[in-house]
């Protein structure tokens, strides 16, 4: 039986996938080819989807980007075979892209069938939760804060340290929150993750609760990934049918159950306390802090919340050790960073790599350059709330610490590359804009500060008193980042002081005033 | 749009089903909407009665969450990505023509009930800009002509 593999990941989807999927049993079918195909997730190779791969003794070839008018002639060519095809890109395994990437949070993303329980077993799954059961709950705490692992959601805070707090606040009841409201533009890896490979988070917030002693975990999703929430409830369902989850997970006599929640179209319900807000069921207001939600989360319980690529990255820590996963990276960015390439580039994906690569290498060795064929202009690192760098950035390496000394920040790993068409001062008013828009309205810099700043770019923009109202825009985003409550009117000034600083042209100033 | 009528023993049914769930408001919303395409007003008291909530409180989360709607919508709700990644990619083009070509602004349905038209900032699909959704299936590369094609194509859906 023939092995073919076409993803079932929803940028995939979006392009086609499932055509091509019905076209090849279709096709199959005619010829009386026994063919077994299975939907595995993306390889990240997104300007090749649909990416369709036939596993050969060889090793998996790769076809792609595949139409369904391709498939007639796929077969004529013995693409089962791994025949000679104008759309063969070879072993996949052997696409630069890929070979030239470390991939340990994404191990099995693109390998394995993601919502096959037996697959994932024989992909080294739950080995990092058999092990974990082995071990003392502070030893496991120890063993994630040894790893050097930070927050992948944006704001890099140390993983352990949250763990511990936890470990060491008693009460009756704790819970394990996973962050998987990705709402950053340019952001995609959570998604790739738990349409790819659930399993994986399921396992890293099993091991969670078994390291902080708590019986419950909620994964907080975006309704904007409904192909994701399938897979997670697939892994959920079969992982507690065959005991990996439930109330005595694989005969250790210790509980914890998952549940995913859906979010409701509110980007600010990606902080963490306006999230714990909305999964108790209330508006998503921003919380003071403290207390911590390590002390006092969701109903007012000891609460682990991380982000999908921290929790997703914990299976192989417990797996191989920390000392394994500590010794990629540089400074104090350990481990590895799943790199989302997007915007105007002509190889857009996935790239995971030790922290450490250049912004320069990610945006040509892999990005291959703009797609429109003109010069990159500025590159936006960071989602909405992140610094747009100007080319003469462009080597510095990725690194939390690297980007905090240019006033930029890696946040959850998006890079959107623009070509020079892009009218700065345009991304800087929408950079407010969407601040406005998304606002929970709890403090005044944030909810009142993102609306004047609309109003102030726009008399720049329009040529009113550009130069006093530049003052005044270092002087409403001095009070934003100085006093707003969370990351959102905090760091809205990110995108558009470093646009002006960057590009003053672009506001009709001469020089960065 | 007190007096719409809407299904309440199907609200009143989902509330039963839900309201004993940790934090059950979200679910109820989401489980109404999934049922009749939108919260109408009128479900607000049964929910706030059940829940032991003030109307205020289940309307202020209504109200906050872009998601939820009361108003009715089209038969296909039509989602534009206005996000950073999709912007680099035209979305702005995409947007004005889905507009023009449609005939209505953002959060209006057509005069045929076929299509409702609403932003949205990221889909998670931004290596393969400007993205659309629809209903609940992505769209990547979108070009007008594309977007003609996927709305001729919704339009004949059911």
């Amino acid at each position: 039986m023939i092995k073919i593999f076409v993803p079932r990941d929803s940028s995939a989807i979006g392009l086609g996938a499932e055509e091509v999927a019905l076209a090849i049993q279709a096709e199959a079918k005619k010829r009386q080819v026994a063919i077994e195909l299975i939907r595995n997730g993306s390889r990240g190779l997104y300007w090749l989807e649909p990416l369709v791969e036939v596993a050969t003794p060889e090793g998996r070839i790769a076809f792609g980007p595949v139409t369904i008018a391709d498939v007639p002639g796929l077969f004529d060519a013995g693409f089962q075979k791994g025949g000679v095809h104008p759309l063969a890109l070879g072993l996949t395994e052997e696409i630069p892209y890929l070979k030239r990437q470390e991939r340990l949070t994404f191990a099995r993303v693109g390998i394995t069938d993601p919502v096959s329980l037996e697959d994932y077993l024989a992909h080294d799954g739950y080995r990092g939760l058999k092990r974990a059961l082995t071990m003392a709950p502070a030893a496991i705490v120890e063993e994630v804060a040894d790893s050097g692992l930070r927050g992948r959601g944006g704001a890099a805070f140390p993983t352990g340290i949250k763990w511990r707090t936890v470990l060491n606040t008693s009460s009756a009841q704790k819970y394990i929150v996973c962050n998987a409201d990705e709402g950053d533009s340019g952001t995609f890896s959570d998604r790739m993750i738990m349409e790819g490979d659930p399993f994986v988070l399921v396992e890293g917030m099993t091991i969670a609760g078994l390291a902080v002693g708590a019986t419950e975990g909620f994964i907080y999703l975006r309704c904007e990934y409904p192909d994701a929430e399938v897979a997670l409830n697939a892994a959920i369902d079969s992982a507690t049918a065959q005991g990996y989850l439930g109330g005595d997970i694989l005969g250790s006599g210790k509980a914890f159950r998952l549940e995913v929640r859906l979010g409701a179209g509110a980007y600010v319900c990606g902080e963490e306390t306006s999230l714990l807000e909305s999964l108790e069921g209330k508006r998503g207001l921003v919380r003071f802090k403290p207390p911590l939600p390590a002390i006092e989360g969701l109903f007012g319980q000891p609460t682990v919340i991380n982000n999908v690529i921290s929790l997703a990255s914990v299976p192989i820590i417990l797996d191989k050790g920390a000392a394994f996963y500590k010794d990629y990276g540089m400074g104090r960015s350990r481990g590895t960073l799943p790199i989302q390439l997007a915007g105007n580039l002509k190889q857009p994906g996935l790239v995971e790599r030790a922290f450490g690569v250049t912004l320069r290498e990610i945006l040509y060795d892999y990005g291959g350059g703009s797609k429109s064929g003109r010069p990159i202009k500025a590159v936006q690192v960071g989602g909405p709330l992140g610094a747009y760098l100007p080319e003469s950035q462009f080597d510095t390496p990725l690194d939390y610490e690297a980007f905090a000394a240019l006033w930029a920040v890696l946040g959850h790993g998006g890079v959107v590359a623009f070509d020079e068409s892009v009218d700065m001062s345009k991304m800087a008013r929408y950079g407010m804009e969407f601040c406005a828009i998304e606002s929970c309205g709890k403090c005044t810099p944030c909810r009142i500060g993102s609306t004047r700043g609309v109003e102030i770019i726009d008399k720049i923009r329009a040529g009113e008193e550009a130069e006093r109202q530049v003052a005044l825009l270092r002087d409403l985003s001095d009070t934003m980042l100085a006093s707003s409550l969370c990351a959102l009117g905090g760091m809205t000034p990110y995108p558009v002081l470093s646009a002006l600083n960057h590009f003053p042209e672009d506001f009709g100033v001469t020089s960065a005033q | 749009m007190n007096d719409q009528a809407f299904d309440s023993e199907r609200v009143s049914g989902i509330i039963a089903e839900l309201k004993t769930k940790p934090g059950a408001l979200l679910p109820i919303l989401h489980a109404i909407q999934d049922a009749l395409g939108y919260v109408p007003q009128g479900s607000v008291p049964l929910i706030a009665h059940e829940l032991n909530l003030s109307r205020a409180e289940v309307h202020g989360v209504i109200s906050f969450y872009h998601y939820f709607r009361s108003t009715p919508p089209g038969r296909h709700t039509v989602y534009i990505c206005r996000a950073e990644a999709c912007q680099a990619m035209g979305s702005e083009a995409l947007e004005a023509y889905a507009k023009s070509s449609l005939g209505i602004d953002y959060h209006e349905n057509t005069p045929d009930g076929a299509i409702t038209l609403e932003p949205v900032y990221c889909l998670g699909n931004c290596a393969c800009s400007p993205s659309i959704m629809v209903d609940k299936k992505v769209h990547g590369r979108v070009s007008p002509e594309r977007f003609d094609d996927i709305m001729d194509s919704t339009r004949s859906a059911p």
